[in-house]
């Protein structure tokens, strides 16, 4: 498996190269879709232009990537091209290995479930065989190195790409069953942009799934497991931060990078929900319904996690969905992300209902981001009513995919419990409905 | 969402929508077709009304005395013109100084790719002048721009005359409030376009020209004036500008309200006005008249030299001089009033033109069609190739009886992947070829067999489009060995195909409705029939037909009948040839997309269908 995979590299990374090469790459950077004010690379550059000068990157509105990224830039500036491939090639990497050993594990359990005679007789065509599952990882790969998204990222240098990066190995060292790493590297994604805080829970789940730690509020060693991983977690985030002071100097960072984050001051259009609304909006209501949206992206961490406390693995996948639809600044980098984790689920494609309206909606959308800007900004026939509406459609497809796979994982694991072919009570076929 | 969720009623639905299928899309087809044509039938259509509040009005007095003087300069301006043999740079610097104007001149010089053989040019050199009018009434931050073109021989002397006249005239005025610049450009779009890019310090196609010099604020409206004649019977007002790009709607109504106001018979698209709507002729008329714009916009090219403005954000629209065997005769004293009062008009402008329509079609210069009432004609069409593509999904995901073990299943999805790839790339490798092999060849192409460079240029381009024909079919021989029939592969290539072709007629619609509709036309039935198991010799001639050149070549005899022009096939097809010549040179001198759209996407897309009929 490893020349299919080094293939991949080589041809993902010719690709970058060839891109980044071309007149194409100054068209891609400049496009709101692939970068957002925090990941642009123009911005980094004016910051390390700020900070060779001997002043605050932060003094002015421009800069509001993480103290730690402009010093790694203060060295690699020169290298960013290579960086930027690096980050994706780790990702793709990463990404790889971490899906091989969830088969493994997915597997192993389903041995010991199939040897206990857990499934019902019927519901054996569900039970996945390792032929269908030999070559997930490399197609996880693929997803994201040759998805256009990701291509478009890399070749505008959005940041985006290094905290997918930092993401992958943090998925990485939680299958590995790493806690310290896996707590680092969750402390540096949630330090470059706050959301992926949310991954803590399905983090500890999966760690005490692996320890046989019970998921139960009256148990000690349920409290104690979360004392430490937290401790891990924030004592890291300490170090960050304090290290951070120590880089610059000054706290200025906090509200540039954090408060920008949070209470989205720059509305320049982008894929996501929020510049539009808040554009539109009245002044005195914008602090409640700022409060309302970033909510929206911590707050299906409980529901989720209730439901889905069996299946950590599934729940990343979902919070990292959540995230990339709902956060502040979101760029089509952080839907490549968990958009790579698509082929993990597989199996699941009998049970989605949507994915051919989605597919094509998504699709469509994709197209069309370019040329409604095209009419509103260069020809000045269209507005940002056309605009939004596109982002809009976006979004919801988005939105139906996510739950459509959340509908089907949940239907697959009914049907492993209950049998394959549902009857009524009066022996009649049954047919499963979502309400 | 009970239709998303619910099981039984999805059911129901898609199986309503695969059963139908076929109907349906035929229905689609027509109603879609029929919608359009209804689009001219005036009970349809809206009366066209001024939106904009600053030119309500057009309480305005005209009192533009000096026709005949500006005549006279006319005349003058010709011989002056005759004796140069070109731009009588220092006599129109002269003038317009002598009316109070700042002036400045601006060089350029351009080398086509290729002779334009329509123009007879193919090193250009010239140079525009323009005067500064300023605003004695308000800061210099917004400027209106009347321009008209220096053409080689006898053309448009009448319109310089009339624009110094004006400037005289316009400068002992004291109500202005922007700058107004007046702008004689030589090589009619080329010097625009260098005009507009030395003023915007843009700078996009490669053309050399001196910087300006002087610079009025930004450019609110601009006019560009024809006038050939000392007695017009009409005025004809052009819209259609690059990319199919139109100014908005208020600039057309103005224009049509001054008509009106003073009495000039007006046109667009040479025709003119009728009020027998509920008779054949009148809506054979309308049609008419609608069909010529359709075309023209489809043609995306700049119909007159307004056409670059509109790429700055600027409304802009040729009004040009007709002069028939009419018995009533408009002198220029009239006309130049009735640019006065448009002028008065757009002083007024506090903001850009942009209360009223941007996206619309016109039956007639009183009525007009918005995009809420066009855009359903190609909905109908778009959603039969959702439906087509629907209908494959729910073939593809239909179970085949037998079930393969994980080995076949895997190589099936690899073999399907690798068939579905191959012509893709292949058919995008010779749209590439073909936007841009032609110029770069064109000097080998000469040396080698006895056609001038434009010629060269062309049969080039045909002779790829055509061996296109010939390459995509032969590629998927070579793995076809393999022991598993592939029933998928075709139908897996249909889908991508049917939605790429979805996806791309969306975004032309969008930009550029009238193309993407005559595309749509003619693509939309041949995606819906074609497949491996149709009659292949009746298909490949029925796709043949609705291929883009076709189409280009139908629409060249349709735009020619339209204008009550018809050609002899011989002619038409020479002025084919200079058809697909202007595109390309319209693409490498002022940027139209038309041409490399259908190299690069709608040309592909196609050979995508003929791929599928050859399926082995």
């Amino acid at each position: 498996m490893a020349a299919p995979l080094t293939l991949l590299l080589i041809v993902a990374v010719t690709i970058r190269a060839a891109l980044f090469r071309s007149s194409l790459a100054e068209l891609i950077a400049e496009r709101v879709e692939v970068v957002s004010p925090i990941t642009a690379w123009k911005r980094v550059v004016e910051g390390l232009a700020l900070l060779d000068l001997g002043v605050s990157p932060y003094s002015g509105d421009v800069f509001h990537e993480t103290p730690l990224i402009i010093y790694m830039f203060h060295f690699l500036v020169d290298y960013a091209e290579i960086t930027f491939m690096l980050a994706d090639v780790i990702t793709a990497v990463a990404l790889y290995m971490a899906v091989k050993e969830y088969n493994k594990q997915v597997f192993r359990k389903q041995k010991f479930a199939l040897e206990a005679d857990r499934y019902p007789m019927d519901s054996l065509e569900l039970i996945r065989s390792p032929k269908e599952m030999y070559y997930v990882p490399l197609k996880v790969a693929m997803f994201y190195l040759l998805n256009p998204f990701t291509i478009l990222s890399c070749v505008a240098k959005s940041t985006c790409g290094l905290n997918n990066a930092v993401l992958a190995l943090f998925f990485l060292s939680t299958i590995k069953g790493n806690v310290l790493l896996s707590a680092i590297f969750l402390c540096l994604a949630t330090y470059q942009s706050i959301y992926p805080i949310t991954l803590c829970a399905p983090a500890m789940l999966y760690f005490m799934q692996r320890q046989y730690i019970p998921v139960n509020f009256h148990r000690v060693s349920f409290w104690w497991f979360i004392v430490q991983y937290l401790f891990m977690y924030l004592g890291s985030l300490f170090v960050l931060i304090c290290l951070s002071f120590f880089l610059l100097g000054s706290w200025d960072y906090l509200p540039s990078v954090y408060g920008f984050i949070l209470s989205v001051p720059d509305l320049t259009p982008n894929i996501g929900l929020f510049w539009y609304f808040f554009a539109e909006m009245f002044e005195h209501f914008r602090l409640f319904f700022l409060c309302v949206f970033q909510i929206n992206v911590f707050f299906y961490t409980i529901p989720l996690s209730i439901k889905l406390k069996e299946h950590p693995v599934f729940l990343i996948f979902m919070q990292l969905a959540v995230i990339s639809i709902f956060k502040s600044y979101p760029t089509v980098g952080d839907v490549a992300l968990y958009l790579a984790f698509l082929p993990v689920w597989s199996h699941l494609h009998r049970f989605l209902r949507n994915i051919f309206l989605v597919s094509c909606v998504l699709l469509a959308c994709s197209a069309l981001f370019p040329v409604l800007w095209h009419l509103w900004i260069y020809a000045g026939s269209a507005n940002s009513n056309f605009y939004y509406a596109i982002t809009l459609l976006f979004n919801v497809a988005q939105i139906l995919l996510v739950s459509d796979y959340f509908y089907a994982f949940l239907r697959r694991e009914h049907h492993l419990t209950n049998g394959l072919y549902l009857k009524r009570k009066d022996g009649s076929e049954a047919t499963l409905i979502l309400k | 969402m009970g239709l998303l969720s619910d099981p039984n009623r999805r059911r129901a639905l898609i199986s309503m929508l695969t059963r139908l299928n076929a109907p349906i899309c035929v229905v689609c087809y027509f109603a879609g077709v029929a919608w359009f044509m209804g689009l001219a039938f005036e009970p349809f259509t809206l009366r066209t009304y001024m939106s904009e509040n600053a030119m309500g009005s057009t309480m305005v007095e005209e009192r533009f005395p000096a026709g005949e003087r500006a005549l006279a300069t006319g005349r003058e301006f010709a011989a002056h013109k005759k004796k140069v043999g070109g731009m009588p740079v220092d006599w129109l610097v002269k003038n317009m100084q002598d009316r109070g104007l700042e002036v400045f001149t601006q060089s350029f010089s351009r080398t086509l790719p290729f002779p334009d053989e329509n123009k007879e040019r193919y090193i250009v050199k010239g140079t525009n002048v323009y005067g500064i009018l300023r605003a004695p009434r308000a800061p210099r931050t917004e400027a209106l721009v009347l321009s008209a073109p220096c053409s080689p021989g006898d053309n448009n002397n009448q319109a310089v005359g009339l624009l110094l006249g004006l400037a005289q005239y316009f400068r002992n005025q004291i109500y202005w409030a922007k700058d107004i610049i007046f702008l004689v450009n030589e090589h009619d779009l080329i010097g625009m376009q260098a005009w507009l890019e030395g003023y915007h310090h843009t700078n996009t196609t490669g053309m050399s020209w001196s910087p300006l010099q002087g610079r009025g604020g930004s450019i609110q409206a601009a006019l560009s004036l024809e006038l050939s004649s000392d007695v017009i019977t009409s005025l004809d007002l052009v819209l259609e500008g690059l990319n199919g790009q139109l100014p908005n709607l208020d600039l057309a109504n103005l224009f049509y309200a001054f008509c009106q106001k003073i009495g000039v018979l007006c046109t667009i698209q040479g025709k003119l006005q009728r009020n027998d709507w509920d008779s054949v002729s009148g809506y054979n008329h309308a049609v008419q008249t609608m069909m010529l714009m359709v075309m023209k916009q489809a043609s995306g090219r700049p119909w007159g030299d307004h056409g670059l403005f509109l790429r700055y954000h600027i409304e802009a629209a040729t009004i040009k001089g007709v002069n028939s065997f009419r018995q009533y005769k408009t002198d220029a004293t009239t006309i130049g009033r009735l640019l006065e009062g448009m002028y008065r008009k757009l002083n007024n402008l506090l903001e850009r033109l942009h209360q009223s329509y941007f996206f619309y079609l016109m039956p007639s210069l009183s009525h007009f069609v918005s995009i809420g009432y066009y855009m359903p004609a190609f909905g109908l069409l778009a959603v039969i190739l959702l439906l087509r593509a629907l209908d494959l999904w729910v073939q593809l995901n239909t179970p085949p009886s037998t079930t393969e073990d994980g080995v076949a299943d895997i190589d099936q999805v690899r073999h399907t992947l690798l068939s579905v790839l191959t012509p893709l790339v292949i058919s995008h490798l010779t749209g590439v070829a073909l936007y841009a092999l032609p110029i770069r060849f064109q000097e080998t192409a000469v040396e080698h067999f006895p056609v001038s460079e434009t010629e060269a240029v062309v049969l080039t381009a045909i002779a790829i489009y055509t061996a296109g024909l010939a390459l995509p079919h032969n590629t998927h021989r070579y793995y076809i060995v393999s022991t598993v029939p592939d029933v998928r592969g075709w139908r897996v290539l249909k889908l991508v195909a049917v939605l790429y072709l979805a996806v791309l007629l969306g975004c032309t619609a969008l930009i550029n409705f009238s193309l993407g509709f005559i595309l749509a036309l003619t693509l939309v039935p041949l995606a819906a029939f074609v497949t491996p198991h149709v009659p292949k010799v009746l298909s490949a001639f029925i796709l043949v037909i609705l291929s883009p050149a076709c189409t280009l070549l139908f629409s060249v005899f349709f735009f020619q009948e339209l204008q009550d022009m018809p050609v002899s096939f011989q002619d038409g097809w020479l002025l084919y040839l200079s058809v697909i010549s202007q595109g390309i040179l319209d693409h490498s001198l002022y940027g139209s997309l038309v041409y490399p759209l259908i190299a690069l996407l709608v040309y592909p897309c196609w050979l995508l269908f003929w791929n599928i009929l050859f399926w082995k």
